[in-house]
């Protein structure tokens, strides 16, 4: 914008006036953004342990053993799970929203339904699940109706527990892929579908040729958040397992780190490498999606 | 042929429609059905979809609502509720007005450094939150998660700036002819038009806030402290297998959601679109 004539006369005073707008947001991105992103590379290079006044600097050594600890790095097996997972709920979504763009009878009932759980408390979602998982619980009564199951430990099995944690995600989240493409389907002109009618095209193809493409910048936009989500998966196991075993996240673990075992640096050190990790996958979708900018 | 091709089709569409519809509600309706129960009946087990014997059996949301602290809960959440809301409206749209209508030195190092903060996941660096707080003298007050809630929302920022730049400069301008500061165009006739990016920040913010489990959680481990989220969990320790009013609590927690949502849906689909995608 150029300057008027107006505040060219009163540059002094006109200069200052920005600031004064910004001066209460940047303390506050300065003070809660900046500050602890600094403080963090500077202990992930000591030894402190977040409650003596000093500390010495120990240079690569949590790095190292971050790196060199398979334990510490075992962590990302669960975040795997919750991949899968993601992908899973953005082809359902995918599905749903596309079914649902077209006529279809209660389709504000459904709409809703689907969406509901996403906005749900994660403490109140934890408890659902920790009931319905119980043994003998609504899910074995379900399995039994159809004469399968029998006696898994849906959260005490450690071969089943991250399944079983990564699909409540699914649960929960599914809602919002399904109304956000649901929002973007419904903003392709309706005329394209019909003129794609005329040509003959069947749902199929619809989908194929005018909804997939026009989708394609929020299917990457959500495949990005999709997998800065899964690294950083922490309410669900936490509420409903402690996070213990096999269902330690990532999160989790760099928590139990600081505030339970006082290794401050070790636990600054992780959160830097899951912090350098999360940039390059979001360097790598914008070169993927160069035409889309990542906001939120 | 593409008769019976497409009632098939039509036929799959519903099912997988009331199949998903049945994943979505059984979980919940359970938890209602149990929330209903006395301790007895689920004792004497007749499985978790049997009926409750007294429909209105509301015991287990009396014990739940007293033992769980859920009034205090609830005064706390909505405090911190207002005033981040509140804060996060002015401070947001402040920025985004001196962002988006002002020339000044430094102004892609502002614009960056918001940028920046973005692409930075909160929950990375609670390690070292946790020192600011607590060097603050905030840590264990309500004041921990409210700046917490104002200082990481760049989010809202953005949805801001979005919508001003659809404001046509004009009308700034002939305010400034008019005589009016800088801040009374922002009061007067910026803050009354930015009116529907304010309905989007305040629903994403107000979902945000309500469910959020971490920071309370993390911040504010006072008794006296405790947040719905903070409360419904500390609630499981001492009731931890009686599952009736585990459950009544947890449906005493979701009823406001639902309730918000039955009224607020249109806003609700309309914010989240605009408030993740923009």
């Amino acid at each position: 914008m150029t300057p008027t004539s107006s505040s060219l006369r009163r540059g002094g005073r006109q200069a200052l006036t920005p600031w004064m707008f910004l001066l209460v947001p940047l303390a506050l991105l300065v003070v809660f953004s900046y500050v602890p992103i600094i403080n963090m590379v500077v202990y992930s290079f000591t030894d402190w342990d977040g409650v003596s006044p000093d500390y010495t600097f120990t240079g690569m050594e949590n790095y190292v053993e971050i790196f060199t600890r398979p334990e510490l790095f075992k962590v990302f097996v669960a975040s795997a799970y919750y991949l899968g997972a993601a992908v899973v709920q953005i082809v359902l979504a995918l599905y749903f929203a596309t079914v649902l763009s077209f006529n279809t009878r209660f389709r504000n009932l459904f709409k809703g339904i689907l969406f509901f759980p996403y906005l749900i408390n994660g403490v109140a979602i934890g408890f659902v699940f920790l009931y319905f998982f119980q043994e003998g619980g609504t899910f074995d009564t379900v399995l039994g109706l159809f004469g399968l199951g029998g006696g898994q430990l849906w959260l005490g099995d450690p071969d089943l527990v991250n399944v079983s944690l990564s699909g409540v995600s699914v649960w929960r989240f599914l809602g919002l892929n399904f109304v956000l493409f649901l929002g973007a389907i419904q903003s392709i002109s309706p005329e394209l579908y019909e003129a794609a009618e005329l040509d003959g095209a069947g749902r199929w193809q619809q989908f194929r040729f005018i909804i997939a493409p026009s989708l394609r910048p929020l299917i990457g936009l959500t495949a990005i958040l999709a997998i800065s989500g899964c690294l950083s998966v922490f309410e669900i196991p936490y509420i409903m397992t402690g996070g213990a075993g096999a269902s330690e996240t990532f999160v989790i673990q760099t928590i139990k780190l600081a505030f339970r075992f006082d290794k401050t640096g070790l636990a600054s050190a992780a959160a830097v490498v899951l912090l350098v990790i999360i940039l390059l996958v979001a360097w790598l979708q914008r070169r993927a999606f160069p035409e889309e900018r990542v906001a939120s | 042929m593409t008769a019976v091709r497409a009632r098939v089709a039509s036929t799959l569409k519903y099912l997988s429609l009331i199949v998903a519809s049945v994943v979505v509600l059984l979980p919940l309706g359970v938890v209602l059905l149990t929330s209903l129960k006395t301790s007895d009946e689920l004792a004497t087990g007749s499985g978790p979809l049997s009926p409750p014997g007294d429909w209105l059996n509301f015991a287990n949301y009396v014990t739940a609502f007293e033992k769980g602290r859920m009034a205090e809960a609830a005064f706390n959440t909505f405090v911190i509720l207002i005033v981040s809301i509140v804060g996060t409206v002015f401070v947001g749209s402040a920025a985004a007005y001196a962002i988006d209508r002002f020339t000044f030195r430094f102004k892609g190092l502002v614009v960056g450094l918001f940028l920046l903060a973005t692409l930075v996941p909160s929950i990375t660096t609670q390690v070292t939150t946790f020192q600011v707080i607590d060097q603050l003298g905030l840590f264990n007050t309500r004041l921990a998660p409210i700046v917490l809630y104002l200082g990481t929302d760049i989010v809202a920022i953005y949805i801001f700036l979005q919508f001003m730049r659809s404001i046509p400069v004009s009308v700034d301008e002939a305010a400034k002819l008019d005589g009016a500061s800088a801040f009374a165009i922002y009061w007067k006739i910026i803050l009354p038009l930015l009116k529907p990016a304010i309905a989007t920040v305040v629903i994403v913010k107000g979902i945000a806030v309500y469910n959020d489990f971490y920071i309370p959680f993390l911040y504010m481990p006072d008794q006296g402290l405790g947040t719905i989220s903070t409360s419904l969990f500390r609630f499981k320790g001492p009731f931890g297998a009686h599952w009736e009013n585990i459950s009544a609590g947890t449906i005493l927690v979701i009823i406001p959601t639902l309730a918000v949502f039955l009224m607020l849906q249109r806003f609700i689909y309309n914010g989240l679109t605009q408030g993740s995608t923009k």
